[in-house]
């Protein structure tokens, strides 16, 4: 069978996914201060690695990286209503590309193996 | 902490630290000018050991093939030997061939390069006074055989390099031309699909250029040109501009300062320049846009026109980034 990665269409499905995601991230106001002032170009690469990992697909981040990368942000209070609120609007961007119910809870299931790392905890 | 070794000395490059950083603080003369991988003057060459890839980001093949890498961007992980490249390898001369008065504080700087220059109109070189003072500027012109590299010149007081053009430099003179770099520029390909375009003070150079680019390469689609800036003396070019528009339909060019005059032409539009862009394409989806000038600006512009549905990819930036 087909891993999730490939069921969801690979670096095409990020490459669709990432403008209707960031664009959703950056509009809630649970989640977009966390996102201010960040550098645009920049940040969509690293949207682009964010989705590719819970797409299943090739990746090479590690729980340091993860600790490290959102440190400053738990400082500034990140917490577990944000990460909820992040898969929820992944959620919905894979529902507007016509993604199926089983596949956004696998995605999701991703998404939360990451929660300890990403909070440091 | 990893070491680098040039000129037989060894500096010891601290974690966070760039090796321009390094080599500054301990008194050596290093070219160097945004000190953010934009410009390309701090150039060096890696003579042994392994070129950190992220000092070479943007950089030509040709360039990363001769180990060269950026120095205000590269954090080595291990030891390395460096030294400043042969600049003369990576420079062309050029001979000023006219310098016309655009406005009170901008200049139009015309060149001729001693040998054919290839680039794309919207692209930025850096112009060298001599081996240490350069600067980046974006090109207005077009790549045509015979023809001059053109660049719009602001006047920064007591700026190394703008003084200099606008107060010494005269036709005849010489000056050096490093690059191009940068992608905001036209492509082919799509004459169909609608072009906004918003600049600020000088960030109409590379626009100026990208529009005469994009209309000679017959393109067909909306074109939107919103130039702003503080005050209706700042709108250099607008005579040139409005008969463009006169004689290309597609062509539409609109001014725009944050304080009004007496007086003002009516075609003149008053107010925050994000807020005109978006009141004149509301949906910018499927549009390409390009965003020129004032750093802050244009990180604004590039999360507004984002959110208000063009694609990312659709959205090239040249913020200015001053030394």
């Amino acid at each position: 069978m087909a891993s999730l990665y490939e069921r969801l269409g690979g670096e095409a499905a990020v490459n669709a996914a990432v403008d209707i995601f960031y664009r959703k991230v950056l509009t809630d106001d649970r989640v977009n201060e966390f996102f201010e002032g960040v550098d645009m170009d920049a940040q969509i690469a690293k949207q682009k690695g964010f989705l590719t990992m819970v797409f299943g697909g090739p990746n090479n981040y590690t729980g340091k990286d993860m600790r490290e990368g959102h440190k400053h942000l738990v400082a500034k209070g990140l917490n577990d209503s944000h990460v909820d609120a992040i898969i929820e609007l992944l959620g919905g961007t894979l529902k507007e590309l016509g993604v199926a119910d089983a596949d956004i809870q696998e995605v999701a299931d991703i998404a939360n193996s990451v929660r300890d790392d990403v909070l440091n905890r | 902490m990893a070491q680098v070794k040039f000129k037989n000395q060894i500096f010891n490059v601290s974690a966070g630290s760039s090796v321009l950083d390094t080599l500054l603080e301990h008194g050596q003369t290093i070219p160097n000018n945004c000190r953010a991988g934009a410009c390309q003057s701090c150039l060096m060459q890696v003579t042994k050991g392994k070129v950190p890839e992220k000092s070479q980001q943007g950089l030509k093949d040709s360039h990363k093939a001769k180990n060269l890498f950026l120095a205000c961007s590269c954090e080595p992980e291990e030891n390395i030997d460096i030294q400043l490249p042969d600049i003369k390898q990576l420079k062309v001369s050029a001979t000023v061939s006219q310098i016309n008065k655009l406005s009170a504080d901008v200049i139009e700087l015309k060149i001729k390069t001693s040998e054919p220059y290839e680039y794309h109109a919207g692209q930025y070189v850096t112009l060298w006074r001599n081996d240490i003072i350069g600067r980046s500027y974006s090109l207005a012109s077009q790549a045509k055989e015979n023809e001059t590299l053109n660049f719009h010149i602001r006047l920064i007081p007591n700026g190394q390099f703008s003084s200099w053009v606008h107060h010494e430099l005269k036709v005849g003179d010489t000056l050096f031309v490093q690059g191009p770099a940068g992608d905001c520029f036209y492509t082919p390909g799509n004459p169909e699909q609608n072009l906004l375009l918003i600049g600020t003070g000088t960030g109409l150079a590379p626009l100026y250029g990208i529009v005469h680019d994009a209309l000679q390469q017959k393109h067909t689609g909306e074109i939107h040109l919103i130039h702003g800036a503080l005050n209706p003396s700042g709108l250099y070019l607008a005579e040139d501009l409005s008969e463009l528009e006169q004689k290309y339909s597609n062509f539409k060019y609109h001014p725009c300062v944050v304080n009004s005059e007496e007086n003002m032409p009516s075609s003149i539009i008053e107010g925050d320049i994000c807020k005109v862009a978006l009141d004149l394409v509301p949906k910018p989806a499927g549009w390409k846009t390009y965003l020129c000038g004032d750093d802050e600006l244009v990180k604004k512009l590039h999360k507004q026109t984002f959110l208000a549905g063009c694609n990312m990819n659709d959205i090239y930036s040249d913020p200015f980034i001053h030394a």
